[in-house]
């Protein structure tokens, strides 16, 4: 009708802006309940149920959804592979994002926040898991914000503080795959101590290594996902290089995960074939257990193989986004949907609204923030006085 | 059977180690030493076959730990007929089990050996003290809940209404009480002698005697005694443990021996990824390096190679043209020369006319200047 159609200098009233904003302003309400109320008020928990979905879903499919940071940084500048250097800063921006949001989650679950950093400061209680977990993360986030603040100083224009830190680049990614080895694993290790809490066909001695393993493919499918988004919304930002090698990443990453998806369902049959926990796959549990791991790892593992071999790059794409329910499944799994399997259905944990809609927030609050940076400063693109190539 | 199922698992834990680094590791706690609690440490036997379901205990632990009264007075004994857990106001109950309801079993902290809120802790709040009871520290606690997920007898409770203050709680053993000389507040205000305070050792022995006594009345079984590696709380029935509410499924490897593999595994892989990760880097290095230097090296040799065929050409085409030109030269020298003939020739017969001409002329000016002069 306009014939006009020039697009408004500030756009204020998006669609993405109103959906965002009323999803911040419930969490800011949801915050204030929180802190004021307590858990009781805002979530479902109980004395039998202590951890729901702000452990399994906000920290654990947080952590390894996170994933991608080492795994693209250490495929880059420790295996050599130069052609996914453009999918490095995003890969750690979104890495660093999601560590912080763990964080800030863990504010929201733990009864007294401000003692969070006692377990690495003030009393550090080392045989147990949770310290493990928790001094990596720390860590963790630690070296992530290095890896990230070149991007940033770029922004702000600090050229000498910037070129030392990126002198830092092998160092830190070294220390990063060694902290995410440990803590990816150590998540999984943290239900090792259960045997009489976790379903059978969910524990097992390899726990850790089924996290730190899926961790991978759950990096690796997180950022070809979260490229096919910035493909259709921050295409703009994009220079050259990133729209030239992104079709590698897509295909070198689809290949890579599926490999390592065909490896995973290999030792996860080799854990039900040790324990001898065959018989437990004619059960309900047992038809769950396969959805999960045919449904949503061997499955999506396929398609990755099918696409990365036809160069079919919106069938990776599928794959990337199922395999990334797959991880969600997973987790959710092991630390809510089989956790207290033994107690009747009443006893058993169901996520009030509340606890959902604090976790929607917090992811909301991540895609905001990840949207803010990459529309400002180098993280699709090379900063035009600092380019590698 | 489910012990070696368990250490199995256990050694498998220490496998992933060997497997991911490479070296076999065994945690200190796994393998070679068994802590069997520390000597001399006190506990207390349950005796089921001898409770009433009074209630009594419950009520003086809610005195002595000064909790909120409940909403139904501790002589209603209704309440029995709901199965309970502790909670966060109420450290200990008692439940009904059994066809008439006539077996009553009171539940409260098993203060284990090696307990897992203990273990599971990542800012030591919980402690397992020499004297028995395992005790817990509110200015320690993050209120992570990790200790409520590891104890495998669904224990510690959580203050989920208290908003920036909330507690981990359970049973103490009235560890106070103890360091008072007192008995704990529910075995002094047992009135069947259900509950009786002693040595952990000692204990055992009263409960096997019993055993012993009266093989009829009593399940062959010290609960307690290497449940999840040992409790301080002892237990003796007369019905199946299972059938009373009391896992028998829980194994004997304490909570350390469950998860010292994956941590034994933390050292290692910190010693080792490193070297292994910096050598991938070396050799994807290294490899970038000698193909960058055979590349150069192809390039050089094309190189030389295309520049010495270019040479031969050039040299080629200099001895052509020199030839061209010296045949060129010789060419139009000749041609030169044979035209230089040839002009001589002609000049020469042309002398011979110019002779003959002059003759003549000469003959003609004479005659003309004869002409002049006569006029």
């Amino acid at each position: 009708m306009d014939s006009d159609n020039r697009i408004p200098e500030n756009k204020k009233l998006t669609t993405f802006n109103v959906v965002t904003g009323i999803i911040l302003a419930g969490g800011v309400v949801l915050t204030i309940l929180r802190f004021t109320m307590g858990l009781g008020t805002v979530t479902n928990l109980d004395n039998n149920n202590p951890w729901g979905i702000w452990i399994g879903f906000d920290l654990l499919c947080g952590v390894a959804l996170a994933a991608g940071g080492y795994v693209t940084s250490a495929t880059c500048y420790i295996f050599g592979l130069k052609r996914f250097h453009s999918a490095v800063r995003p890969a750690i921006l979104t890495a660093f994002l999601g560590y912080a949001l763990v964080v800030l989650a863990l504010h929201y679950d733990v009864g007294r926040p401000w003692r969070l950093p006692y377990p690495v400061f003030y009393s550090p209680g080392t045989s147990s898991l949770l310290y493990e977990v928790g001094l990596c993360v720390f860590l963790y986030l630690t070296v992530l914000f290095i890896e990230y603040s070149p991007a940033a100083m770029e922004w702000l224009g600090f050229k000498k503080l910037r070129n030392v830190v990126v002198k830092l680049t092998l160092l830190l990614t070294i220390f990063g795959v060694v902290l995410s080895t440990l803590h990816q694993s150590s998540l999984g290790a943290l239900f090792l101590i259960v045997p009489s809490k976790l379903h059978p066909l969910w524990y097992s001695s390899y726990l850790p290594v089924y996290f730190f393993i899926s961790s991978m493919f759950a990096g690796m499918s997180m950022v070809i996902f979260e490229g096919s988004l910035a493909h259709r919304h921050l295409k703009d930002k994009m220079d050259e290089t990133h729209l030239r090698e992104n079709t590698g990443v897509v295909l070198g990453f689809g290949k890579a995960a599926s490999f390592i998806m065909m490896g995973y369902v290999g030792i996860k049959i080799i854990g039900l074939s040790i324990d001898n926990n065959w018989h437990y796959l004619t059960t309900g549990w047992g038809l769950w257990y396969l959805l999960e791991l045919i449904g949503f790892v061997l499955f999506p593992g396929i398609l990755y193989a099918v696409g990365s071999r036809e160069k079919n790059l919106t069938l990776i794409r599928v794959a990337s986004l199922w395999t990334v329910l797959g991880i969600v499944l997973n987790r959710l799994n092991i630390s809510v949907v089989a956790f207290n399997w033994h107690l009747p259905s009443a006893q058993r944990y169901c996520p009030s609204f509340m606890e959902i809609a604090t976790s929607v927030f917090i992811v909301t609050l991540g895609i905001v923030i990840y949207r803010f940076i990459a529309t400002r400063m180098p993280i699709l693109h090379e900063h035009p006085d600092y380019r590698a190539h | 059977m489910a012990i070696s199922r368990r250490k199995f698992l256990g050694s498998l834990g220490a496998a992933i180690g060997a497997t991911t680094s490479g070296v076999l590791t065994k945690a200190y706690g796994a393998a070679n030493k068994e802590f069997k609690g520390y000597p001399g440490s006190s506990g207390v036997l349950h005796d089921i076959t001898l409770c009433i379901g009074c209630r009594k205990c419950e009520q003086a632990c809610n005195k002595v730990n000064d909790l909120p009264q409940p909403e139904k007075p501790f002589d209603d004994l209704t309440v029995l007929q709901q199965k309970r857990r502790t909670q966060a106001d109420e450290y200990t109950v008692v439940n009904q089990f059994g066809p008439q309801g006539s077996v009553f079993v009171k539940k409260q902290c098993n203060h284990c050996l090696e307990p897992a809120c203990a273990s599971a802790c990542f800012v030591k709040a919980f402690k397992k003290t020499p004297a028995g009871p395992v005790v817990y520290d509110a200015d320690l606690c993050v209120g992570c809940r990790y200790c409520m997920v590891a104890c495998s007898f669904e224990v510690p409770a959580y203050e989920y209404d208290k908003v920036l203050t909330p507690r981990v709680t359970k049973c103490t053993m009235c560890a106070p009480r103890l360091a008072e000389g007192k008995l704990p507040g529910c075995v002094e205000a047992c009135p069947r002698e259900a509950l009786i305070f002693g040595e952990r050792d000692m204990l055992l022995k009263i409960a096997k005697s019993r055993i012993q006594k009266h093989p009829d009345h009593y399940v062959d079984h010290v609960y307690g005694e290497h449940e999840m590696g040992g409790t301080s709380w002892l237990y003796l029935s007369g019905q199946p443990f299972e059938s009373i509410g009391m896992r028998e499924d829980l194994g004997t490897a304490s909570a350390p021996e469950l998860t010292s593999g994956a941590l034994s595994t933390v050292p290692i892989i910190v010693g080792l990824w490193p070297v292994l990760l910096t050598g991938v880097y070396a050799i994807s290095k290294r490899k970038d390096k000698i193909a960058k230097e055979e590349q150069d090296q192809a390039l050089h040799t094309a190189s030389v190679q295309a520049t010495e065929e270019m040479n031969q050409k050039i040299e080629a085409l200099r001895e052509k043209m020199v030839k061209e030109k010296t045949a060129a030269i010789n060419f139009e020298v000749k041609k030169a020369l044979e035209e230089a003939a040839k002009e001589k020739e002609a000049e020469k017969q042309i002398e011979i006319h110019e002779e003959k001409d002059s003759t003549s002329t000469g003959e003609l000016e004479d005659s003309q200047e004869n002409g002049k002069q006569e006029e």
